[in-house]
């Protein structure tokens, strides 16, 4: 026992030098934008939060990721609601379809999407409206597998025939059964598919890019990064403590209940 | 996306019952779900597989899919071993998929061995929940950024770089680059390992206590009690999840994109090109590559789905 201990701090230490240098190292560079004036200064901090460019896509991609959250539960919610309760029949299709984005890599969808909404006959891509659209589509496509395995999760882990049942023989309607009895239910597991959306949209670079630009977050912290280095580590900072925020908060909500995914996948 | 999830499938019997008026709604309620899926991913996949087979004119060919193969020959290297002469885009495949496979073999064992440190390992539990918070941030924790943070670490200048100079050891002298095929495997590391972590340590715990016993009672060692109980029981859910890494490395774009400027032969970085501007000077072969990519993804998929079947068995 005592030497199988040792060998598993040695991964551990491991592990927590690979974790923590690039974090690190991407402080110390962040710091050093005065030298050789002043050895450590905040000024790529400062330089970072005085850029209006920063708020607006800050902004922009927070709304997006919000539609995004908003369009996804429209989509998922009333299926996995109906398939769990009224068409089981459809549950394999349903599984199948929502492990389809992780056979589309992005880049893939966003190739595709471009291809057949952006020239004739549908233009979608002439309006910013119409492309602000497709941003929130292709997102809510990248987010589907894990926001409906979490609302379907949380389903299963309800009774919800009886649910159901109940709140019908009381005389409720399907409206107030969905918003008064069931979604309650479902509260963490609706924050943890609202706080991984966040996660993933607020910075995401590969579709952004390609459909808007430096409108959008991630596409302005590329950008960025490329021309003014200090800068670019202090922005990589601040995305890795947006993240590290939604991570956090889905892990206060989930505590005590095993089985939350707070999985996104890589990009 | 954890891969087991084995709540008995839904109660049966009830379902027969439904009334066709009842039905008719049911199916009015998950309408607006098909019709996105088809809008948002059927269309677009659609459209890379019709298109794929077109030539300029319109017309039915295959010229575009030979053309991905077309280039590629077998010669023999001075030392006398066959070497496959790949064209461009074949190669993109080729070093996309080894990346994804040494991610995924290197991150599967590390966060293996990981998730065996904080659940069997013997560690404090507090090892364990700072673990699983990091693994949650770090493989959610992808792209642009995370390039970042590496050039910052091990690019030219990086703090880790500068730190080895100044013990004596030049580490691109010694061969090393942030920004070939190993700086990408290293830095695409950093998302893979958690993933493993985060599925792999529910499922060890997933193993009985009572499974052990019941084989030490048997006289089973410990050696013994691993290579017939708990790897066969494992190993599934292990190999899915690696499965599920190489997808997850196969498709990334940004992190690769912001690393090396675009300057690695991937073939996500060649997609990219493609969408920015006929980079390959063939919108048909445009297409095809695309939809190998699906191909590739489908492929690997189906072992998955196999894989995560056969782990629900033991494992939940």
């Amino acid at each position: 026992m005592k030497r199988s201990a040792l060998w598993s701090w040695l991964w551990i230490v491991l592990g927590v030098i690979y974790f923590f240098a690039p974090l690190l190292a991407t402080l110390e560079f962040s710091l050093r934008a005065s030298r050789p004036t002043l050895f450590f200064s905040l000024l790529a901090y400062q330089q970072v939060l005085g850029d209006p460019g920063f708020w607006r896509g800050l902004l922009f991609s927070t709304l997006i990721a919000l539609l995004t959250i908003i369009t996804s539960l429209l989509l998922v919610l009333p299926t996995a609601y109906w398939v769990n309760l009224r068409l089981p029949q459809l549950r394999p299709v349903v599984e199948l379809i929502t492990l389809l984005p992780f056979v589309i890599p992005a880049i893939v969808l966003t190739f595709g999407l471009i291809k057949i909404y952006s020239g004739r006959p549908f233009h979608i891509t002439n309006t910013t409206f119409g492309t602000n659209a497709l941003l929130v589509g292709a997102y809510v496509v990248l987010t589907l597998p894990y926001m409906y395995r979490a609302v379907d999760t949380g389903l299963r882990a309800i009774d919800v025939r009886t649910l159901t049942e109940a709140a019908q023989s009381l005389g409720a309607d399907s409206i107030t059964v969905l918003t008064q009895v069931i979604f309650p239910n479902l509260r963490v597991a609706l924050l943890s598919g609202t706080f991984l959306t966040l996660a993933t949209v607020i910075g995401e670079y590969t579709i952004a890019s390609f459909l808007v630009g430096l409108n959008a977050f991630g596409p302005y912290v590329s950008q960025i990064g490329q021309n003014r280095a200090y800068q670019g580590a202090a922005l990589a900072l601040i995305s890795f403590s947006l993240v590290w925020t939604m991570i956090g908060l889905i892990q206060f909500f989930n505590r005590g209940i095993p089985g939350q995914s707070q999985v996104a996948g890589g990009r | 996306m954890s891969p087991s999830d084995s709540v008995p499938k839904d109660s049966g019997p009830a379902v027969a019952r439904a009334t066709p008026p009842t039905n008719v709604w049911a199916w009015l309620g998950v309408l607006p779900f098909f019709t996105f899926v088809v809008a948002f991913i059927f269309l677009p996949s659609f459209v890379l597989l019709v298109r794929g087979f077109q030539d300029d004119a319109g017309n039915f060919t295959l010229t575009n899919f030979l053309a991905i193969f077309k280039g590629t020959s077998l010669t023999f290297s001075p030392s006398g071993l066959p070497e496959l002469d790949l064209n461009t885009i074949l190669s993109a495949y080729w070093i996309s998929i080894r990346i994804s496979v040494t991610t995924a073999i290197g991150g599967g064992l590390f966060g293996f061995l990981l998730a065996y440190a904080v659940t069997l390992g013997g560690l404090p539990r507090w090892v364990r929940s700072g673990l699983l918070t990091f693994s949650g941030v770090a493989s959610n924790f992808a792209g642009v950024p995370l390039a970042f943070a590496f050039i910052d670490t091990l690019g030219r200048v990086g703090l880790v770089t500068l730190l080895f100079k100044s013990l004596g050891l030049d580490i691109y002298d010694a061969g090393f680059s942030l920004y070939n095929f190993w700086g990408l495997s290293l830095t695409y590391m950093y998302f893979q390992f958690p993933l493993m972590v985060l599925i792999m340590a529910p499922a060890l715990d997933g193993l009985k206590r009572e499974w052990r016993e019941a084989a030490e009672n048997l006289g089973a060692t410990s050696v013994e009690y691993w290579r017939h109980v708990a790897l066969p029981i494992l190993l599934p859910s292990v190999l899915g999840t690696m499965i599920l890494l190489f997808g997850n490395a196969f498709g990334a774009y940004a992190t690769a994109a912001a690393l090396t400027g675009g300057q690695i032969n991937l073939i996500t970085i060649l997609i990219g090109s493609q969408i920015q501007g006929d980079a390959l000077h063939n919108p048909g072969l445009g297409f095809a590559v695309a939809l190998g990519m699906i191909v590739v993804m489908g492929v690997v998929m189906i072992p998955y789905l196999w894989l995560r079947r056969v782990s629900e068995r033991w494992l939940r």
